[in-house]
């Protein structure tokens, strides 16, 4: 066991000297290797960030969302329409919702208006996202005049900025008072934009879901773990995408090519010819190899993914951004909770380690079994 | 669903071991036929040569298993949302009937590769490599397993649709179910405990026994061979019906893969590391023995198979090490 | 101690261009000495060194070292044994750019597993032996042609070898320096250690170091003169 270890050191000691006699080859190599890994793990980091912080925020939404359907769209909910649901078992609590979509023509995008269930604002006051506070510079106590659809001027006062943690979803978000809301939007009285159910057992959601849709057939119940699952699944598939595309063609032209072409060098194969006829056998040599890939194959590998981290976590992605978002104007600047995944870890190891080394082995297999021999003979 | 990051690379690593076993198939009947120790010819040196080809791409093969039963338990786990009832890794591979077979096969290479290595260092000692021929002829059983594995994985995930109503944690482990997961869950604790006892305890003696031992008997490293492999069943059936319980800490929570995860302090590697490598070690203790019928394996092979179930019983010891102490720290009581 | 029988090796095996380079060689080295191959150019010394040297397998044919049969043996046990019992000096030195001349003294330890520090030890005890302590960490591209030979010399002596081989271990030093290299090959002679050799340099073939010369031509040995009239005569 000793022994093997210390063979092993040996081995190691000399790749790293072999390494660092062949600089320019390797560090080319690696860099090569470092930027694909980089590349990589960054869209990957990036999807990643962004989905789980959609989850993490959907989380403490409501079970269940109903909406009313008329003719196929979504339509007000009428006084009396709540009375139904009161007697459903499971259901622990049910309020109505009143929200709507603002454009602005400063901006040219698009706010959510809202009436917040958990805290009180006064008339004439509201309270901003994120977004907002960076777009138009609004901060505690400035004023802000919206035009409504009916063509008035509305003026409000900002008396709050949200906290950042959940930009993803409170960037434009605008809270108000109740009464200014239904006056801004002409929102008739009694009637709500929909109501959402909180239920206590998770395993009853789906149940409940049912027995609304058999009670109000006008209704579309919306599930959180249905919105949880497209949301998965939309960003899994994005990131799979573009991972198979990007990995497909940057491995292929990128590493593959520059292995064949550069290949073990006239200098490379005579020193295995020396070390096999001095002593060596032709599984040191393989393990040797072994080690060379290895110590290019790893550092490329945690260079690219620290690059990755920062890029994404800390510089906010600057890099690839115009490409992978553009969804809003509005889009949040959060900065994302930096994550490792083990799930993550493997499999973009298996996208860039493991076809590099499936690549090498044919080579190190030939230049390794080269005939001692051979030495005497140049 | 193929497009998940995911999903392609597990694709990747079982076309690759498909594609690599299957390119190298024919080389190995090469070898089978044409293999002549005494022979200096250059066929016989290029023969050789191959076989270092061979080990190293096992020893690959090997290592890409592991890498990918771990993400295909991963994926399977992360998945559970995607689909209406999965709680769990169990749900999403119930998905579709090719879940399950698709993660016995991954294991089914894993330990079918890991054996081939041991008779591969084996036969490497012995100065007339007397195991060619047998070696190669295993070798040729491993392609149509990793191309299997690559069918089953595909028809799972090709099948694999988010929404389909499928069963969880709870009702799958429910008692009116067939599946054999049912079966292992409906063992109560108690008697699963005392199988699992009085399975590992054995086995780790037997193994011991073999290893300390200075006489050879072939019939011993057999049944070392023979009860590592039910002690490995045993010792997952145990994961499932009690020892799962006692680290969730919920009389009704079977998952076998859940403990994996981050939320359970990622123990599930406690036991499952030191029970693979156990049950690798001891089948290839009792696989390696019945060769020393050959003249230059006479010693080779005992020594090895003795080596092998001493391996094999320190980790099976550890598996009842772990299993007894996370049984004993949990605030769950089942039994009195 | 080290016994060919019937030795042969083709190249191109079964190929339009096959060519025997040996072609029935019987040969016995004894323990002790220093034995010389001599002959013309293509005759097939070098091929005869690497099957002496278990750097090559013959085609058909048997060798015995210490009446053990390895001609048969695969790589892996053959290079083992030619770790532990040859030790080899090439024409062209053949030694790693880059290394220092202790670190390229060592090399042939690797596979062994000994702990580094005893390797050292063991490579410096060596070249104070043949005077080269002041090169120690001397890459081994800036060094003369004879420092060279020496640390290659080192480098067959690491693992102790019984056998030392060389080919043409003289052709690229002057006069000056092949007399040196005579000198050492004298003190390890003394030592009790076997050496075979090529050479076309009469310095060598006629130093009274060499105590046996063995002709060959065209891959056959050529009997010794004196030999053929001693059995026509005698
Ligand atoms: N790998 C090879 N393939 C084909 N022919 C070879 C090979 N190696 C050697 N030969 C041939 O075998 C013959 C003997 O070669 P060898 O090197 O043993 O001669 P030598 O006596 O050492 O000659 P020199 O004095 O020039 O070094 C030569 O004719 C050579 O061309
Ligand atoms: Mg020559």
């Amino acid at each position: 066991m000793n022994d093997w270890i210390e063979r092993q050191r040996h081995l190691l000691d000399f790749t790293l000297t072999s390494l660092a006699r062949r600089k320019t080859k390797n560090i080319g190599l690696l860099v090569v290797f470092a930027l694909l890994v980089f590349v990589l793990a960054s869209v990957s980091l990036y999807t990643q960030a962004l989905r789980s912080e959609a989850v993490r925020v959907l989380e403490q939404s409501p079970e269940i969302v109903v909406q009313r359907l008329v003719a196929g769209r979504h339509d007000l909910i009428p006084p009396d329409y709540l009375e139904g649901i009161g007697r459903l078992r499971g259901v622990r609590s049910i309020e109505t919702r009143l929200w709507g979509y603002y454009y602005d023509p400063v901006l040219k995008a698009n706010y959510t208006l809202m009436v917040p269930r958990t805290r009180t604002i006064e008339q004439g006051e509201i309270v901003v996202g994120p977004a907002l506070e960076h777009t138009r510079g609004l901060g505690t106590n400035t004023g802000i005049s919206l035009r409504a659809y009916s063509g008035e001027l509305h003026t409000f006062l900002v008396t709050d900025v949200l906290p950042h943690e959940t930009e993803l979803m409170s960037a434009d978000l605008v809270l108000m008072n109740e009464g200014d809301f239904r006056r801004f939007f002409n929102f008739p009285d009694g009637h709500y934009t929909d109501i959402v159910l909180s239920v206590a057992n998770p395993r009853e959601v789906r149940n409940i879901g049912l027995k609304l849709m058999e009670m109000l057939p006008d209704a579309r119940p919306i599930l959180r773990e249905e919105v949880l699952r497209t949301y998965n699944s939309i960003y899994a598939w994005r990131e799979g995408l573009l991972l198979a595309l990007l990995s497909a063609s940057i491995l292929a032209f990128g590493i593959l090519a520059w292995e064949k072409s550069t290949g073990l060098s006239a200098d490379e194969r005579r020193e295995i010819g020396i070390l096999k006829a001095i002593g060596w056998e032709t599984g040191d040599v393989i393990r040797m190899k072994f080690w060379e890939g290895f110590v290019i194959a790893f550092s490329a590998f945690l260079f690219g993914y620290v690059l990755a981290y920062v890029h994404v976590f800390y510089l906010r992605f600057f890099l690839f951004e115009p490409v992978l978002k553009g969804w809003a104007v509005l889009y949040p600047r959060f900065a994302l909770t930096p994550q490792i995944d083990a799930m993550q870890l493997i499999t973009l190891f298996i996208f860039t380690v493991v076809p590099y080394v499936a690549a090498v082995l044919v080579p190190i297999w030939r230049a390794a079994t080269t005939d001692p021999d051979t030495v005497m003979r140049s | 669903m193929f497009f998940q990051p995911t999903i392609i690379a597990l694709l990747l690593v079982a076309m690759l071991n498909a594609a690599m076993l299957a390119v190298a198939s024919p080389y190995a009947w090469q070898l089978i036929r044409q293999w002549d120790i005494g022979s200096g010819s250059d066929r016989q040196l290029r023969l050789e040569r191959l076989t270092y080809f061979f080990s190293t791409l096992l020893v690959f093969v090997c290592l890409l298993q592991i890498a990918s039963t771990l993400l295909f338990v991963f994926n399977a786990d992360h998945m559970h949302t995607m689909f209406v009832g999965a709680m769990c890794a169990i749900g999403t591979l119930n998905v579709n009937q090719w879940g399950f077979p698709a993660l016995y096969l991954q294991l089914a290479l894993f330990f079918m590769a890991a054996l081939w290595l041991a008779l591969n260092a084996l036969d490497n000692r012995a100065r007339d490599y007397p195991l060619v021929r047998v070696k190669y002829g295993a070798l040729l059983v491993l392609a149509p397993v990793a191309f299997a594995s690559l069918v089953v994985q595909l028809l799972y995930f090709g099948n694999l649709e988010a929404d389909v109503i499928t069963s969880c944690c709870g009702s799958m482990f429910s008692e009116e179910s067939e599946s054999v997961a049912a079966t292992l869950a409906a063992i109560e604790p108690g008697p699963a405990m005392v199988l699992f006892y009085s399975v590992l305890l054995p086995t780790i003696f037997v193994s011991a026994w073999h290893w300390r031992s200075t006489g050879f008997s072939r019939l011993r490293a057999g049944a070392v061979g023979l009860a590592s492999a039910l002690a490995f069943l045993v010792s997952i059936a145990a994961v499932v019906a009690f020892v799962s319980l006692y680290i969730y800490e919920h009389p009704n929570h079977h998952c076998p893969f859940c403990i994996l995860q981050p939320e359970f302090g990622y123990q599930g590697y406690l036991i499952y590391i030191p029970l693979f490598a156990a049950a690798a070690f001891g089948m290839a203790s009792g696989l390696l023995a019945p060769f020393n019928r050959f003249s230059s394996l006479a010693t080779l092979a005992p020594t090895a198979s003795r080596r092998l179930a001493g391996q094999a019983a320190v980790g099976y010891a550890l598996v009842v090490a772990v299993c007894t102490l996370m049984v004993l720290k949990s605030n769950l009581i089942l039994l009195d | 101690m080290l016994e060919l029988i019937a030795i042969r090796k083709a190249f191109n095996q079964g190929k339009p261009n096959e060519f025997w380079a040996l072609d029935g060689i019987d040969l016995e080295i004894p323990q002790k000495g220093v034995t010389v191959l001599r002959g013309p150019s293509g005759s097939g010394k070098t091929t005869l060194l690497t099957i002496l040297g278990c750097l090559a397998r013959p085609t058909e044919g048997r060798v015995r070292l210490h009446g053990e049969l390895i001609s048969g043996l695969p790589e892996r046990f053959l290079t083992e044994i030619r770790r532990k019992t040859f030790g080899f000096v090439f024409q062209q030195f053949n030694l790693i750019r880059g290394l220092s001349a202790i670190e390229n003294i060592i090399l042939p330890s690797y596979p062994t597993g000994e702990r580094r520090s005893v390797l050292l030890e063991r490579g410096e005890a060596l070249l104070e032996k043949l005077r080269l302590s002041h090169r120690r960490d001397n890459a081994v591209e800036w060094l003369s042609g004879g420092e060279q030979q020496r640390v290659a010399i080192c480098r067959a002596l690491i693992n102790s070898p019984q056998i030392l081989i060389a080919d043409e271990p003289t052709a690229n030093l002057d006069t000056r320096l092949a007399r040196e290299f005579l000198t050492i090959l004298k003190l390890l002679a003394d030592e009790g250690r076997t050496v075979v050799m090529t050479s076309h340099d009469p310095v060598v073939a006629d130093s009274e170091v060499v105590d046996r010369v063995i002709s060959l031509r065209d891959g056959r040995i050529v009997p010794d003169l004196a030999q053929v009239f001693a059995q026509a005569f005698g």
